[in-house]
This record gives C-alpha cells, sequence and structure tokens, in this order.
C-alpha cells in the first residue's frame, strides 16, 4: 500500500472529508459575515453569539416545546433572525454614518451581554441535543465511518451557500440590494424602501448564523462558549476571502475547513494557528484578501 | 488614640475574640469563571469556601475572613497579574482554587516568592508537589498521578492493554499522559502513540480517527471539562466506541457527566475524591451545597476547597496567627478531619492524601434520576491513592 508523507490514503481522505464538514460551518458562518458586511458595511461581531443563539433556541424549542430538530432548522433561524431585525432597528441603524469601528463596539458588546447572560442562566458545561433519528447512524465509506448527520451538514451547508449567492448574484432582489449599497439614494429615488432592505439583509444574516447553531447542536456542545470560540478563525476566513465578498466567503470556508483538517494529521499542535498564518500571508500578499476587489 | 481608648479597645476586642487575638485574612479565590472549567470550579468554589467559614464559625473565633474571586481564563499570565496585585496590593494571605494546571504552576511561584499560602484544588500536575514544590503549597484534592493510579490501572487490569492518548496541549495534559503511561507500562500494558491537541478544542473527529487507526484497544482521554465531553460524544458519533475501542476518561468531573448525558456517558470508568452521595455527612453537605447553587451538586473540586479551607482556619486558629510557617507547619503536623474527605493528612511535599474512588457511571435505568451518576467500583486506600513522597523529588522532603 503506498503512502503519502507518512499517511495511508485512507486516513488521508477520512481528513480531507473531515476538513470539509469543519468548512462547512466556516462557509456558512463567514457567509453571514460577508453578506452583512458587504451590503450594511457592518462588521458584525455578535455573529457567534447569534451562532450560539441558534444552538439554545433549538435546544429549549426541543425541550420546552418539544418542536424536534427539522421543526427548529426553519423556525429557529426565524426567531433569532427577527432578534436580528430588532437588534438593527433599535441600535445598528444609529450607526450608519459613523465609522466602521462604532458597529463593532457595539455588536462585540452585545455579543459579550448575551453571552453572559446566556452563562448565567445555563453554565458552561453545555447542554445535550440528539441527532434526529433520521440521520443517527453512520455510513462505511471504505477509508472511514461517516457519521449520516456530518455527511447531511455538507449537503445542508451547500444549499444554503449556494442559494445565498444566487440570490444575491443572480437575481432581481439581489440587484436592488447590490445597487442599494452603491447608492442608497438613488435606489430609494426608484420607490424602493432601502431602509426596510437593509433591515432584512440584517436578519437574513443573523438568520443564516442561527441556522449553522442548528446545524451544529447535535455534534459540538451546546454551550455559551461555543460561538466565541468559533468566530475569530470565521473572521479570519473572511479576511483571507475579502471582506464582503459573498462567493470568497463560501470557497475559502470550506477550503480552509480541508487545511484545517491537514494540519490535525501532519502537526496536530499546529491545528489552532495554521489558519492565522495563512491569513498573515494572504495579507501581505493580497491585502484585499483572495477574492476582494481592490478599491 | 490616648491609652484610655486604647485600653477599652483592646477589651471590647478581647471579650468579642474570648482569649484568642483577632486575626483578619483576605481569602482570594482565583479560578475559571467563564470558560470550560467553570462549572467545575467557578462560583461554585467561592461557595464552598464561604460554608466553610460558616461551619468552622470563624467569626465567633476572633479570626475575619474575607472572600474575594477572580477570573483567570485558564490563561497563565492572567492568573499571575492577579496573583501579584492580590499579594502586593490587595493584601491577600491566602490563594484557593486554581484549577489548570499551568495556571496554578504559575501561582505557585508567585506565592513562593511573596512567601503566602495557596492551597490548590482544582489543578491536577503532579508537579506541584514535585519538582516545583514551595513551602506554602498544599495540593489538595487531587493530581495525575492518582488519576492514573485509579483509571489507568483498573482499565489495564481488566484487559486493555494497548493504549493511545488523546492529550490536551499544556502542562496537565503531558503531565496526564506521563503518569498514565508509567502506569499503563507497569501493569503490563504498552502505549502505541498519542495525539495532541489544541486547548481548548471543539472538533476532536481527526484526532479520534488518528487514535482509531492506530490500532489501540482503548483510547485514553488526557483532556478535561468540555474537551472530554465532546471527545466522548464525537467518539460514540464516529462509531469508534461501537467498533470495540474503550474510552478512557482520565479525568471527568460530575459537572461532565451532567453535560453528556448517562446516554452517552454509560460505563465509563472514572476516578474521584468525592462524590455527593457517598455518606450522610457528604449528602447533607452537598445538599447545602445545592441549594446555594441553583440544583448542581458540588464537584470534588468544590469539596476540595471546603476540606481545605476548613483545615486551614483550624490551623490558624490553634496558630493564633496567619503566618506562612506557623500555619503550615500546624496543618502539615496535624490531621484533617471534615464532612466531605473525612479523614487526611497534609504530607511535608505539601500532598493532601485521602481515600480515592473508582466509579463507573450508571446506565440510564439504573440511574433514579438527576445527578445519580455514579456506582462505586472500589475505595482506594490513601496510602496507595497518591504518588509516594519519595519519588516526588521535593525538595522540601529530606
Amino acid at each position: 500500500m503506498f503512502e503519502l508523507l507518512g499517511i495511508p490514503p485512507q486516513a488521508l481522505f477520512g481528513q480531507l472529508l473531515l476538513g470539509l464538514i469543519n468548512g462547512s460551518f466556516y462557509a456558512l458562518l463567514s457567509l453571514g459575515l460577508a453578506v452583512i458586511f458587504g451590503l450594511l458595511n457592518i462588521i458584525n461581531f455578535s455573529h457567534g453569539a447569534q451562532y450560539m443563539m441558534g444552538a439554545f433556541v433549538a435546544w429549549m424549542g426541543l425541550t420546552w416545546l418539544g418542536i424536534p430538530y427539522w421543526g427548529a432548522l426553519l423556525i429557529v433561524p426565524l426567531v433569532v433572525g427577527a432578534t436580528g431585525v430588532a437588534i438593527e432597528r433599535l441600535m445598528i441603524s444609529r450607526l450608519y454614518h459613523l465609522d466602521h469601528l462604532y458597529g463593532l463596539l457595539l455588536t462585540f458588546g452585545l455579543a459579550l451581554i448575551i453571552q453572559g447572560l446566556f452563562r448565567n442562566q445555563f453554565g458552561v458545561s453545555g447542554l445535550p441535543y440528539s441527532i434526529p433519528p433520521q440521520l443517527s447512524g453512520g455510513t462505511n465509506l471504505g477509508f472511514m465511518f461517516l457519521p449520516n448527520y456530518r455527511g447531511w451538514v455538507v449537503i445542508a451547508s451547500l444549499i444554503v451557500c449556494f442559494g445565498t449567492w444566487f440570490a444575491i448574484e443572480r437575481t432581481r432582489l439581489g440587484a436592488y440590494l447590490r445597487a442599494a449599497t452603491e447608492n442608497p439614494t438613488l435606489v430609494g429615488a426608484f420607490g424602493i424602501n432601502v431602509p426596510r432592505m437593509i433591515t432584512l439583509t440584517y436578519g437574513f444574516g443573523v438568520a443564516l448564523a442561527a441556522f449553522a447553531g442548528v446545524l451544529a447542536a447535535p455534534i459540538y456542545s451546546v454551550n455559551p462558549n461555543m460561538g466565541a470560540d468559533l468566530i475569530i478563525v470565521v473572521f479570519a476566513v473572511v479576511v483571507i476571502g475579502g471582506m464582503g465578498s459573498i462567493l470568497g466567503a463560501i470557497l475559502t470556508g470550506f477550503g480552509l475547513g480541508i487545511v484545517e483538517g491537514l494540519t490535525k494529521v501532519f502537526y496536530p499542535e499546529a491545528s489552532s494557528v495554521a489558519i492565522f498564518v495563512i491569513m498573515a500571508i494572504v495579507l501581505l500578499v493580497k491585502p484585499a484578501g483572495l477574492f476582494g476587489r481592490t478599491a | 488614640m490616648n491609652f484610655k481608648t486604647a485600653t477599652l479597645a483592646g477589651l471590647a476586642a478581647m471579650l468579642m475574640a474570648g482569649s484568642a487575638m483577632a486575626v483578619d485574612i483576605k481569602l482570594g479565590v482565583l479560578n475559571d469563571r467563564s470558560g470550560i472549567y467553570a462549572d467545575l470550579s467557578g462560583e461554585g468554589s467561592v461557595v464552598a469556601a464561604r460554608m466553610a467559614i460558616e461551619d468552622f464559625e470563624a467569626a465567633a473565633k476572633g479570626i475575619n475572613v474575607e472572600v474575594i474571586s477572580a477570573d483567570h481564563q485558564n490563561k497563565p499570565d492572567v492568573a499571575s497579574t492577579i496573583a501579584r496585585q492580590w499579594y502586593d496590593e490587595e493584601g491577600v494571605d491566602v490563594i484557593v482554587d486554581v484549577p489548570t494546571s499551568s495556571a496554578a504552576l504559575a501561582v505557585n511561584e508567585i506565592t513562593r516568592e511573596k512567601g503566602k499560602i495557596f492551597l490548590n484544588s482544582g489543578a491536577a500536575s503532579t508537579d506541584l508537589t514535585g519538582a516545583q514544590c514551595a513551602p506554602g503549597t498544599a495540593h489538595w484534592t487531587y493530581d495525575t498521578y492518582a488519576l492514573a493510579n485509579g483509571t489507568g490501572k483498573a482499565m489495564v487490569d481488566n484487559g486493555y492493554k494497548n493504549w493511545y492518548f488523546l492529550t490536551a496541549d499544556y502542562a496537565f495534559g503531558h503531565s496526564l499522559e506521563e503518569n498514565t503511561t508509567k502506569v499503563v507500562e507497569a501493569s503490563g500494558g504498552t502505549v502505541v502513540g498519542s495525539v495532541r491537541h489544541p486547548f481548548p478544542g471543539t472538533d476532536f473527529s481527526s484526532f479520534l480517527l488518528q487514535a482509531q487507526a492506530s490500532g489501540a484497544d482503548v483510547i485514553g482521554l488526557a483532556n478535561a471539562g468540555g474537551d472530554t465531553v465532546n471527545s466522548i460524544k464525537q467518539a460514540a458519533e464516529f462509531g469508534i466506541t461501537q467498533a470495540g475501542q474503550a474510552l478512557a476518561g482520565l479525568l471527568i468531573f460530575i459537572t461532565d457527566v451532567h453535560a453528556l448525558g448517562l446516554e452517552t456517558a454509560q460505563g465509563l470508568v472514572l476516578t474521584e475524591a468525592f462524590y455527593w452521595d457517598l455518606n450522610d455527612d457528604t449528602r447533607a453537605w452537598s445538599e447545602r451545597f445545592s441549594a446555594e447553587m441553583g440544583g448542581s451538586k458540588p464537584t470534588m473540586v468544590h469539596a476540595g476547597v471546603y476540606s481545605a479551607v476548613t483545615h486551614y482556619l483550624k490551623g490558624v486558629d490553634a496558630t493564633d496567627s496567619k503566618d506562612t510557617e506557623a500555619v503550615m507547619d500546624w496543618m502539615k503536623s496535624n490531621p484533617s478531619q471534615d464532612q466531605v474527605f473525612g479523614e487526611g493528612e497534609l504530607r511535608a511535599d505539601g500532598r493532601h492524601i485521602h481515600d480515592m474512588y473508582l466509579f463507573q457511571v450508571k446506565s440510564p435505568a439504573e440511574s433514579s434520576g438527576d445527578w445519580d451518576y455514579y456506582k462505586l467500583l472500589a475505595t482506594i486506600p490513601a496510602e496507595v491513592a497518591f504518588r509516594p513522597l519519595e519519588d516526588g523529588g521535593c525538595a522540601l522532603v529530606e
């Protein structure tokens, strides 16, 4: 049997697939960030907290109201998205005329408050959330045992990512949105309600985070810090892909998941920094990111 | 203050304090209050320290204890900064708890430099009572030797001979892996490999598959808290346990079992210094603790804080001072006795020894409800539960 750099090919395929699974979360989360930044110019630091809220609302739905996983997948993004709409209306919309930094500080502060509230209520050890019965078990792929649920995560993430990209880049609604970012006054003059569109866009970005949270609930522990641990990596993904680039966020999300997966095999100790090393190199060589447009 | 008022004040103090002089103590609980170890230490340790002070009736004995607390975020640099500030500016006399071995070792050095007292309950590294032992340090609850000696030995004795380690990449994980390797090899097992994961981690599937590929009988989880919870969950998800490999959680707290749920955790063998349902004393104490902590049962770290603070207060009371040398001398030359650990002894190297327990996690059918999680497999007597005094290489042992 041949080996590649001392790793048997079976193990390598397995690790590539695992990388792709982790990449699905990076892609979904960085996509939400990219949509919000691209169309609102807000660096949404509460994205990790909103992802965490997604997982918690799914848990509450199941435990208190008996809403199963599949229902949660639809309802939770709506509920958490609605909190996003409220936050945008009440707070963020007042900051558009100021520097980026204010939006960042506001959302960062909100993230700390939300995490603190959940920590107070639920502790940090995490809550159990079972894999839905239809997706429990796994499939033996020959080179590895793939839990069916993880396969579903990759598929769901690909569908949502592609759908979002299509809606923004290829539909009339997307064209309005992009036009509104370029020149809100002009688009408003054509009779389109620009503020409402922006509010809904923020709500949609938040809903994406919540969707990722529901997907994550059965495999990672549902705890108040789950978003904080992830969000820094996701920001690195967005920076590497190019701030605001939808396609860049999706492709780098999956790509970096794979790179990180490989680091875990070849040099596990470095797996938590690999993405940041890549970020530093990309910033030096191509400051606008791999898919970003230089202004 | 003139002579008359001074005399009166002195008389009043004597009346209040009985025969003893009044001693003012500032006790700082330094631990994780927001991260992955916050449930197993955190606010619970503050509650346990307060309970020790109340139960000892410290105020009536003329010992005024003020308790303060802070979050070290499991970072050695943050822990060092707080410890220095506490000792230098806030007049703290004793630091308590400090989980996360790297942070505990940092506080240990600062305590040595300042000549104060450090009662560690939460950390695991045997270095605290080995190469880096300090005159003012007492390591109370457990350590990596005791864990390896309990769980590691039990697993090898049950036929799990080939080990692969999944290790948290910092002082604690390294120490636990090293100690367990020694026990495994001494009992006739072998270690076929190990992988070190970043701390704290989220996704362990990659490391678990590497462990699976090694073909070992058992995967030793040399990590703790949320990392262990996620490792165990994901091992079940990837069919690793179903395929015949066993998991040995080398450090599992009752809060971890609570988070995992019995469905996933059942059958795990683990070593602890304390379980709420051991006897009438532990049940009564845990009942009071739960009432203050919203229903959560105490971990062994919380119990250790109670036990350590109790023994420390006895030392202060007996010596009528908070002088580090006098109090530590008293604590080391008198046996400890309390509601949670029963009888114990503080050795010359600062290691507190007491019985340890080997538990197995119940199945959902065996459990009568929330927090009824363990059945006792064996009691490991204090004399053999911890590393022998002469093997640690501590300079305080002559």
